[in-house]
């Protein structure tokens, strides 16, 4: 049920609103509203019972398996969230002058040079509000690299067709042309096909390291040095730095720009789809380019730097200084793990991929590039049981749920067929890897012996599947009083 | 290990399992000339005990004023309930719900958003969050350009009035697709948009005016006049608005003879703390003949396999995962933690809590300005009624006084000068419904300290 079919006229949850309704007599009537909007009227236990029992409708880390690859379902420690809301730091207003911010500004000055360190880039702002902004930060920044050359030829963008839709969404945001590079049968690019694609119409090339594919690019040197000839730069997309952390070094591989999914890596929440924080770090040549404001420090206080200490910056892309209290929660998380801790991240995460594929493939089960290390995901196809048994990814997802189990990513990439990208990150312990190979093994029984049980799955959820074509052709977007 | 289970048993056990001797063997794919050696800059690990203490001297360097800022975010009362169900682990640990069975709960309440927030404005069609209301301006504008069909053109009218932060971030997003903004000044008197330099653009060829309602001063824009004439022109009309204004305010869906076609803004005063800025989230709603062009996730309502009622994510046609280089807009994660928050809250308030917050939030703030401009030169710069901001002449350098202010720890106000150079000494100041009048007379005997004894510049 709605919160708004709970609606009872003239109900209140009269302790929050102030007790008296003040006087409105400064503004003119025909500038006024003429009714109370149409929201819904309940006491405050309805609305708490009401959206605790919502919640409880949710899978989520903090309830269960959530191997959700690319996306790095990790478990978000509960003290940066506690220590994100101390007063001092939740109430900081953003215009606050530099004189009652110097806790809150160490925190982002410390926060940009760590990360400048396990990216080994040369500089960061922390400014973007989540990774598909920090894309356009970066691409921004390779374009008026260009322009500021008078280089303006550089009109496409080239990316791995493995790509996620970010990265050619965001071109085409900042301008370009989006030119798709294949990918070879061992998952990585394709060199030819990127000899053949560059040359002085390129700006550039979005890459992400390791791929999609859950294999990591081994020729990215050969790559970087043949984007570098033809002029163009490269950026590298940080959806999958949680394999690396502490290994190898996106500035090291020979990337101009990056961004860093701080909700992914840096175990800030999901929040059900935000927020994020997609800070970009930069090789020297881009440098000028940052988007402000940046957090400095004189060796003795901390203060903004802005556009006017920055003048060729793109700019601002939010109206302040980005997802503030997330960088504050990755801030403490980055601290907490320290140096070693962020070694392990990688090494933990890639173990227990390279584990889970191990066991998957003692199943029976097709791995999409056999023969390859997992990073810290992996792809598993099941065209087999989908021919065989009837039985596709999406019924496999849902009977997943069934077990207790959130679906890993299914049908991206794009172009690995029936494909289960899974990634089950460092926080989880071993038995849950056995327990999802378990849950696969006796789906795929079921699968043979009562496939109907699969192809109708979830049966234990709050819902069954969902008519997702009546919910686009007969749009219901929001609660009418009358329907 | 902090937040890694495995015991030695078990990485051994893994090892064997997978068949080589080491973790670091795992890694043998990448060459070795790349490979980094330790990070050295990077600190040693803290226990949750030290960075909690560590936290507390930082946070504690950071609380001692009492703010009268505004410029975009707004110190509100936020229910304890808000917060503390928002961060449930199952709303808090949880990701987009790309497995509708096993997202009902964010859905539903996604759902509830957009039906309060289409109330709320008056408009057909909400989506599920944008990243802030600078960012929702920028998206606004791309969108008006995409899905005007009655203009070609790549510019858009925007007021000065309207925050400078917004203009900047649309700035800066749009002109790399070749979109312009047009600025239209303000009047002096008033410190609303210049009617008259607005028809000044009659017959010319726009995508879009924009409407800011309240504008960056506190002042209220004659929104019917311009929502016609944007109409009159052939011009799609977006309005950026604060939400909780729009409690007491005429909303954009009842603005000039037809309502605007997008209104947008900063979600942050439903329920989200100041926090430095962010994260808040930006709301973008629109009229049904425009949903095709909306970015950003959408929720619909529909049925399962039994004919029982659910929600999934809807028209994902328009989406970057789907449509790739096609897409609206290359968002992915918004803001869906803050989207969380701000449902509760205008659950909680309804739409008489709203309307009285807002209110008080009016009435503090003329009671500040009461208590300021009683001050010897210190007088209001516009004569246009406002909501909860107002704009003063201060008879000394705005940022000499904020700094006096703020030794004293009282946050004054938004110093107008760098912006708004025109303006002389002008401070943009606000008290919110959360300001006590002991708040307001402190600030009004600080200042008057500060007039009379100008501090040496």
């Amino acid at each position: 049920m709605l919160i708004h079919e709970q609606s009872q006229a003239g109900r209140r949850a009269t302790a929050q609103a102030p007790k008296v309704k003040a006087d409105l007599a400064g503004i003119p009537a025909h500038l006024r509203r003429d009714d109370v909007p149409g929201l819904p009227e309940v006491s405050e236990m309805q609305a708490v019972r009401h959206y605790t029992r919502l919640s409880q409708k949710n899978f989520s880390i903090d309830t269960e398996f959530y191997p959700l690859g690319s996306c790095t379902m990790k478990y978000n420690p509960r003290a940066c969230n506690s220590l994100a809301l101390l007063p001092g730091l939740v109430d900081r207003h953003p215009h606050a002058p530099d004189t009652h911010s110097q806790g809150f500004l160490a925190c982002m000055y410390e926060l940009q040079e760590m990360l400048k360190e396990v990216t080994g880039m040369k500089a960061v702002s922390l400014q973007p509000a989540a990774g598909a902004q920090g894309e356009f930060a970066g691409m921004a920044m390779i374009r008026a690299y260009h322009d500021s050359r008078n280089d303006d030829a550089r009109t496409e963008v080239l990316v791995p067709d493995a790509a996620h839709g970010t990265n050619p969404a965001t071109a085409v945001m900042c301008g370009y042309k989006v030119k798709e590079i294949p990918t070879r049968k061992d998952g990585d690019v394709d060199l030819e096909a990127l000899k053949a694609a560059v040359g002085p119409q390129t700006a550039g090339i979005m890459l992400t390291n390791p791929s999609t594919l859950g294999v990591f690019e081994r020729r990215i040197k050969e790559i970087a040095r043949i984007v570098h000839e033809a002029g163009g730069l490269l950026y590298y997309d940080g959806a999958n730095l949680n394999a690396i952390l502490g290994k190898v070094r996106p500035g090291d591989m020979g990337f101009d720009v990056i961004h860093m999914n701080l909700h992914k890596t840096f175990s800030t929440p999901h929040g059900g789809g935000g927020p994020g924080a997609g800070p970009v770090g930069v090789s020297e040549r881009l440098i000028p380019y940052l988007p402000v404001p940046m957090a400095g420090f004189d060796g003795s206080r901390y203060h903004w730097i802005t556009e006017d200490d920055h003048p060729e910056t793109i700019g601002r892309l939010t109206a302040f200084a980005g997802n503030a209290g997330v960088l504050i929660r990755a801030y403490v998380y980055a601290r907490m793990l320290g140096r070693e801790g962020m070694v392990r991240v990688s090494e933990y995460s890639t173990l227990n991929a390279n584990y889970l594929m191990k066991k998957l493939e003692e199943a029976g089960f097709q791995l999409a590039f056999p023969g390859r290390r997992a990073t810290h995901e992996f792809i598993v196809t099941l065209k087999k049981e989908a021919k065989e048994m009837g039985c596709n990814a999406m019924d496999f997802a849902k009977r997943l749920l069934d077990y207790g189990m959130h679906a890993p990513t299914t049908y991206f990439p794009l172009l690995v067929p029936e494909c289960f990208l899974i990634e089950p990150t460092e926080t989880e312990a071993p038995d849950a890897l056995d327990g999802f190979v378990a849950a696969m093994r006796s789906i795929r029984e079921e699968a043979q012996t009562n496939p109907e049980l699969v192809k109708g799955a979830p049966h234990s959820l709050p819902v069954r599947r969902l008519d997702d074509v009546r919910a686009a052709r007969e749009l219901d977007l929001r609660w009418q009083a009358s329907s | 290990m902090p937040f890694i289970p495995h015991t030695e048993d078990d990485v051994r056990n893994m090892l064997n399992a997978i068949g080589v001797d080491s973790i670091d063997a795992l890694f043998d794919e990448i060459p070795a000339e790349l490979r980094c050696g330790e990070l050295t800059r990077i600190p040693d690990g803290m226990s949750e005990m030290e960075i909690t203490a560590l936290m507390a001297e930082r946070a504690l360097a950071d609380s001692r004023a009492v703010c009268f800022i505004g410029a975009g975010a707004y110190e509100h009362h936020i229910p304890a309930a808000v917060w503390q169900i928002t961060t449930r682990g199952e709303f808090y640990s949880a990701y987009t719900p790309y497995q509708a069975e096993a997202s009902q709960g964010t859905l539903q309440l996604l759902y509830e958003y957009q039906s309060m927030m289409t109330a709320l404005m008056a408009m057909d069609v909400s989506n599920a969050s944008l990243y802030d209301g600078a960012s929702a301006l920028a998206e606004a504008v791309l969108m008006a350009v995409r899905g005007n069909r009655k203009s070609k053109s790549k510019k858009v009218l925007v007021p000065r009035s309207l925050n400078p932060a917004y203009r900047r971030v649309a700035r800066n997003i749009v002109k790399n697709q070749g979109i312009e903004l047009v600025e239209l000044p303000f009047d002096p008197t008033t410190g609303a948009t210049d009617l008259k330099a607005l028809s000044d653009h009659a017959g010319e060829d726009f995508a879009a005016l924009v409407i800011g309602q309240p504008n960056f001063f506190g002042v209220l824009e004659d929104i019917d006049a311009q929502t016609d004439f944007a109409h009159d022109n052939g011009m799609l009309a977006v309005a950026v608005v604060n939400p909780l204004a729009m409690s007491v305010l005429k909303p954009p869906g009842r603005w000039g003879k037809t309502g605007v076609d997008i209104a947008c803004g900063e979600g942050q005063p439903l329920g989200a703390p100041l926090s430095s800025g962010g994260p808040y989230f930006g709301f973008m709603c629109c009229t049904q003949a425009l949903v095709r062009q909306m970015p950003g996730r959408i929720i619909g309502k529909t049925v399962d396999l039994d004919g029982k009622v659910g929600y999934s994510l809807t028209l994902q046609a328009r989406e970057q995962h789907i449509r790739r280089s096609k897409a609206t807009s290359n968002i992915c994660t918004n803001q869906g933690l803050l989207v969380t928050a701000a449902t509760i809250h205008m659950a909680l308030l309804g739409g008489e809590g709203l309307a009285r917050a807002a209110a008080a939030c009016h009435a503090n703030t003329a009671e500040l300005v009461g208590k300021l401009t009683a001050l010897e030169g210190v007088e209001p710069l516009f004569d246009g009624a406002v909501f909860h901001e107002r704009v003063l002449r201060l008879p000394a350098p705005v940022a000499q006084v904020l700094r006096t202010l703020s030794a004293n720890n009282v946050l004054g106000g938004y110093d107008l000068s760098q912006d708004y150079p025109e303006l002389g000494d002008a401070l943009l100041v606000c008290a919110t419904e959360v300001r006590t009048e002991a708040q307001m007379s402190d600030y009004a005997a600080k200042l008057k300290a500060v007039i009379h004894n100008p501090p040496p510049a």
